[in-house]
């Protein structure tokens, strides 16, 4: 129990780190899957036929291989940077093929009238995406982009074996140096996770009450 | 069509990247044609991520099934610390759950655990955690008059449960239970951080002597891939069967709760 009452500082800075490779994380992951989505529902094939090759092939990897084709296999192409960052690639990298497939299942709960009627009134695709598609999609997915945030949220413990100081990797550290009172730190670890996976779940649950339309 | 240039140009930038590192020298490619040890090795590494998957499998399946009853039964001390179970074994990262075996019982039993054992009871916790959710949702979209006509005929509330709903239970959330498979499939591999030879580490172990980490975590990923796939096509097959088989009685909303389930959750 000391341990972990003394350690409250370590504690906190590792679970600050997880936090923001979360946050970090979930907007790129966002941003390139919804890039992903639009491709998969745009009118030219190839497009689709890449960004369906992109979500089928990344989603059925593990993560850590993920972790290892960032970490090992990017500074062989000539991109070198430090472990956080090649941590946040792999991270946006897996979690943006999930959020991909949120993001079209929105889009097909869209109803077609919608996007015909945008069409016929002269819209781009990406015009009839970006303003009428898109923020009706994003109203109905709450729920699953909620499970795929959370889902990263507990992912981000990889990177604790790829030397990057968050949670776990805090957690490993301080058992090495208080070895007997192994359970109250794991415990302490664990119930921060359970915490912010809960906080998170709330929030979402809160965004999806004020987003959501009745109809 | 500027997406279709832009995508052409990034694959292109991508090819020359790699060529101007000599990422395709025939020497990064060659142990794969000419040492068959390469093979063996990684066969060796697949039969542990299997075992792993299966033992995990084996143990999570019963966990899930005495936790999904538990959170419906209709004593609290039963049902609230089901959920309490459930809830946090959901929220915790399957990591943690690992090193927690790893790395507390040698300080609390003064006896090293093998790798595999802290691997699959992690595996076990999480998976039964979430197997117990899909049963219980299998379990609540079934119509009521079922468990009232097996109570009718004199089956007491266990009895009904175990041969009436479960059975049922399990047959319409097949399709999702496939799926996890392949989340549990996939999370196998992070055996490599407690040091157990799954098809990961022996890849590891692989890239010490070849120097091609690329390539060899590429054709890494490709096992994964496609064993991960052919489950994922299997829950399909499954799913558009019973969708003929039932036709609107089934609830397919519920089948497909969650995004992507066919590819296994993130």
């Amino acid at each position: 129990m000391d341990a972990v009452l003394d350690n409250r500082d370590v504690f906190v800075d590792g679970f600050m780190t997880t936090i923001t490779l979360t946050l970090l994380a979930a907007m790129g992951a966002l941003v390139l899957g919804t890039l992903i989505a639009a491709m998969r529902v745009s009118p030219a094939p190839p497009l689709r036929w890449v960004a369906t090759g992109y979500v089928e092939v990344v989603r059925n990897t593990p993560l850590t291989v993920v972790f290892f084709l960032s970490v090992f296999g990017l500074p062989k192409v000539g991109v070198g940077t430090t472990f956080f960052r090649f941590s946040l690639i792999a991270l946006t990298v897996y979690t943006a093929s999930f959020v991909a497939e949120a993001v079209r299942s929105g889009v097909n709960s869209v109803a077609s009238g919608q996007a015909e009627a945008s069409r016929s009134i002269g819209m781009t695709f990406v015009k009839t995406l970006r303003l009428v598609v898109l923020p009706q999609a994003f109203r109905n997915i709450i729920p699953p982009l909620a499970s795929v945030f959370i889902a990263l949220l507990k992912n981000t413990s990889i990177a604790s074996a790829f030397a990057v100081t968050e949670a776990t990797q805090t957690m490993q550290g301080l058992i090495n140096t208080n070895g007997q009172a192994v359970i109250w730190i794991l415990s302490a670890t664990a119930l921060g996770y359970v915490a912010l996976a809960l906080t998170a779940g709330l929030l979402f649950s809160r965004l999806e009450r004020t987003l959501t339309v009745s109809r | 069509m500027v997406g279709v240039a832009v995508i052409a140009l990034l694959v292109y930038l991508a090819a020359r990247q790699l060529s101007a590192k000599g990422q395709f020298d025939a020497d990064l490619y060659r142990p794969f044609l000419e040492e068959p040890q390469i093979y063996e090795r990684l066969a060796e590494g697949l039969r542990n991520t299997l075992k792993a998957a299966a033992f995990g499998l084996a143990l999570a399946l019963p966990l899930g099934v005495v936790l999904a009853f538990g959170r419906l039964s209709r004593r609290w001390f039963i049902r609230i610390p089901s959920v309490g179970i459930i809830e946090f074994f959901r929220a915790t990262p399957l990591l943690l759950l690992i090193l927690f075996f790893f790395l507390s019982f040698p300080i609390v039993f003064s006896t090293r655990l093998e790798p595999l054992t802290a691997l699959v009871l992690g595996l076990t916790l999480y998976n039964g955690a979430v197997i117990a959710e899909i049963i219980r949702a299998g379990i609540q979209s079934l119509p009521t008059g079922q468990s009232e006509a097996a109570l009718a005929v004199g089956l007491t509330r266990g009895q009904a449960q175990r041969l009436v709903l479960l059975p049922q239970a399990v047959r319409i959330m097949l399709p999702s239970l496939v799926s996890q498979l392949v989340v549990l499939l996939k999370d196998t591999s992070l055996g490599f951080i407690v040091g157990f030879e799954e098809l990961l580490r022996i890849g590891g172990q692989l890239v010490e002597v070849l120097r091609n980490p690329v390539q060899t975590y590429v054709l890494v990923a490709l096992v994964y891939i496609v064993i991960n796939i052919s489950l994922g096509r299997l829950a399909s097959w499954i799913e558009s069967r019973q969708r003929r088989t039932y036709g609107a009685a089934v609830p397919v909303q519920t089948v497909e709760s969650g995004m992507g389930q066919a590819g296994g959750g993130p």
